[in-house]
């Protein structure tokens, strides 16, 4: 078997798309002009930057005015969460959110209760869905923000966001969602589905890194994060990141353009290689929703073993993937996504996240059915937990 | 096909030259760092210090320059029940832990070698300055002082079995740190003038007192030092804070110099006397290892060495109840419970334990 690199791990980062990159190479060398500037020089630049903004509105069925462009994903959501919540603080202090959010949110969460905020975390059910009920329970009359994710990194489950805006918008409370792996997977309406704020990130569909935006609608009270230049309508100052929001904009209209026929591509790479890891990989439990569910998501545990030294020893085949959320220092703590879900710590351990997108072929699928079931039986021959499991005859 | 080695890296000078000369010897080399501080203790970043995550940043850059695989594997949950919590219990208990050599027998040669099998690996590799050799008359593996005696390490690696020998590979030993140093500069390591690090890597700011004293408020109670007697002579803030033979910080004035001679845990007084008082000839280890035979059969003469820092003094060992008793030809200053003593037959580890 010759060696191959794979990359499954898309929902870590993707590639910035040959025709994004064109499109962004006039704004590094040739139209550098500051949007800020009056000659017209500038104004291009400005242009630019506002053709992208209404490629991001159209894609979210937003206005151009209520896009804003960020550093990325984590800014918008800090952005979206303290904005909010210090500009809601006469309202009240009670933000809810779940136990399975980004750390960009959780961790943000967790500075706000510091500040006196109070924060109920939603608890998920085994595919790692919130309970309506649940969260109608949790609102209380200092409730100011819901802040849940649209789909989740990990485990690719997709929450009931519409049904979340209906709720939200009914009590007049801000409904905050970070839409980082959805958008490109999953249409967005912010309209219809009364999403009041979302975060987006470039490089998560074949953009650039290091840029990303936030939807706020119009009327939204919100502070800013970002103080300085009078940038974005006032609302988030820097020196726009001119190649980086063009990149943006071409890739959120090449991404959104045609999510159908990009899904069902992605969708039957991803069942072919989830239904022959669980034909040839007993003792395998798939986690997260069966059906709401990103389309280029596994995250399977395989029972006995270690997901770092199978990480490892994919590497060595050229195989790159994940156990969970690519955002620590490169070492893995048990995921809180999977210990939300109920996995027993041990099992969590063992978990892996193959993410599929636009650069997998079917040949990918072959290779990594064929090395998988390798690696598995043979961090399996290793693990006294294994041979203990067998001595006992398999129960 | 090449020998696969695991190298563990700190991102200190050390480990780098290390990996440095096995790709050099030729092995197939992976460099691993592991991540055994608790999250919720990552504290400001020191330099030096061998675990953080500048440590990591250090180790990649490192890595990537001598184009070597490079990875954070996480041993946290085995680091804090093996090296945290003994060393917590043990200043609970009166004594004075070495955490190195916990880490040493626990993580680096017993966790660590396992994770670097499952790799594929025949060998880990560290960047301590000891020797490994192999006694081709009885077939044992040896442990042999560096070269440079300054740096020896052997005192924390007494614990190493004939698997872990065998199994292990220690390229600095040959070579002093000037010289290591001299290579990280020629071959362009980053990490050329780095600060040893010589800190408990868990304890931030190495005020172990205080760490202890936030893990586990309830356990530490003032008590009573008392002479050798029994009469109390005053209050002390909690056992965890002294150590044989510690004169300063005791709070105590009384008309002349007092050390500490012993701890009781169980009554939880701090002994104080003279300081002829805590010269002894003699002590008892426990959890003892061998390197170059497997059992003491009869009595030896060693030289020992009561602590990393203590002199090496001329011994007699002779097997005893569990352990081995240990009689010195000259009183040593401040035997410590906890702590280990290692014995010598010239250049070679004999073997070692902790002292009880």
């Amino acid at each position: 078997m010759e060696k191959r690199f794979v990359y499954m791990d898309h929902a870590a980062t993707t590639y910035t798309k040959p025709e994004v990159l064109e499109a962004m190479m006039p704004y590094f060398t040739e139209q550098f002009g500051n949007a800020s500037s009056i000659y017209t020089f500038g104004r291009r630049s400005k242009a630019a930057i506002e053709e992208a903004r209404e490629k991001v509105a159209k894609a979210l069925n937003a206005l151009p005015d209520e896009i804003y462009f960020t550093g990325g994903g984590s800014e918008a959501d800090n952005w979206a969460i303290k904005g909010v919540a210090f500009a809601n603080r006469d309202k009240g202090n009670h933000i809810i959110t779940t136990k399975i959010e980004h750390h960009a949110v959780l961790h943000t969460c967790e500075y706000l209760e510091k500040q006196g905020f109070e924060v109920t975390y939603l608890d998920v059910d085994e595919y790692g869905m919130i309970n309506l009920e649940d969260l109608k329970k949790a609102i209380t009359d200092k409730t100011i923000l819901i802040t849940i994710m649209f789909a989740n990194n990990e485990i690719g489950t997709i929450q009931p966001i519409a049904e979340i805006g209906k709720i939200a918008r009914e009590r007049g409370i801000y409904f905050h969602t970070d839409a980082v792996q959805a958008v490109g997977n999953v249409n967005i309406d912010v309209k219809e589905m009364n999403i009041d704020l979302l975060s987006l990130a470039a490089h998560k569909f074949y953009g650039p890194k290091g840029v990303g935006a936030l939807y706020i609608r119009k009327g939204v009270k919100i502070d800013n994060l970002i103080h300085g230049g009078g940038q974005e309508r006032k609302r988030r100052a820097g020196t726009e990141n001119l190649p980086g929001i063009v990149g943006l904009g071409k890739a959120i209209e090449l991404a959104t353009s045609n999510i159908e026929e990009h899904n069902r591509k992605i969708k039957s790479m991803r069942d072919r290689l989830l239904n022959g890891i669980m034909e040839k990989i007993p003792y395998t439990k798939l986690n997260g929703h069966p059906e709401k569910r990103l389309p280029g998501n596994i995250n399977v545990s395989f029972q006995f073993i270690e997901g770092e030294s199978l990480l490892l020893l994919l590497d060595h085949y050229g195989i790159c993937a994940s156990t969970g959320s690519a955002c620590s220092s490169g070492s893995l703590d048990p995921s809180h996504v999977l210990m939300a879900i109920g996995l027993p710590h041990e099992i969590a351990h063992g978990s892996l996240r193959l993410s599929l997108g636009d650069l997998n072929k079917e040949e990918d699928v072959d290779y990594v059915l064929e090395v998988l079931p390798q690696i598995v039986q043979r961090l399996r021959d290793m693990s006294p937990l294994y041979e203990s499991f067998i001595k006992e005859g398999g129960k | 096909m090449k020998e696969k080695v695991v190298i563990g890296m700190s991102g200190g000078v050390d480990s780098s030259v290390a990996a440095y000369l096995l790709k050099e010897q030729g092995y197939d080399v992976v460099g691993i760092t592991m991540e055994v501080i608790p999250r919720n203790l990552e504290f400001e970043e020191r330099e030096g210090g061998c675990c953080s995550l500048s440590a990591v940043n250090d180790a990649t850059r490192v890595a990537a320059k001598l184009d070597i695989p490079y990875y954070v594997l996480n041993f946290k949950d085995v680091f804090e029940s093996k090296v945290i919590n003994y060393f917590i219990d043990e200043y609970l208990a009166g004594k004075t832990p070495n955490p190195c050599i916990a880490c040493n027998k626990y993580i680096k040669f017993d966790e660590f070698l396992k994770r670097a099998k499952v790799l594929g690996a025949k060998y880990i590799a560290t960047g301590h300055y000891a020797i490994i050799e192999k006694d081709n008359k009885t077939g044992r593996y040896l442990l042999k002082r560096s070269k440079d005696e300054k740096k020896d390490q052997t005192y924390v690696l007494y614990n190493m079995t004939q698997y872990q020998l065998a199994h292990t590979l220690m390229p600095l030993g040959g070579y002093t740190k000037d010289k290591v140093r001299e290579i990280a500069r020629e071959i362009g390591l980053p990490v050329a003038n780095k600060k040893d690090s010589e800190e408990i890597c868990f304890v931030p700011d190495n005020d172990y007192a205080r760490f202890i004293k936030e893990r586990r408020p309830e356990e530490i109670k003032p008590g009573y030092f008392v002479d050798v007697n029994g009469n109390k002579l005053g209050k002390h803030k909690g056992i965890i804070h002294y150590t044989i033979g510690q004169r300063k910080g005791l709070g105590l004035s009384l008309g002349k110099p007092v050390y500490v001679i012993d701890i009781i845990p169980e009554k939880n007084l701090v002994v104080v006397g003279d300081e002829k008082d805590i010269f002894k000839d003699t002590l008892y280890a426990e959890d003892v290892n061998f390197i170059p035979f497997e059992k003491l059969e009869g009595e030896m003469k060693v030289t020992a060495k009561i602590r990393y820092s203590a002199k090496e003094a001329d011994a007699t060992i002779m097997p005893y109840k569990n352990g081995v008793l240990v009689k010195f030809e000259t009183p040593q200053r401040a035997i410590t419970k906890g702590q280990s003593v290692v014995f010598y037959d010239g250049d070679i580890v004999v073997g070692g334990g902790i002292i009880k």
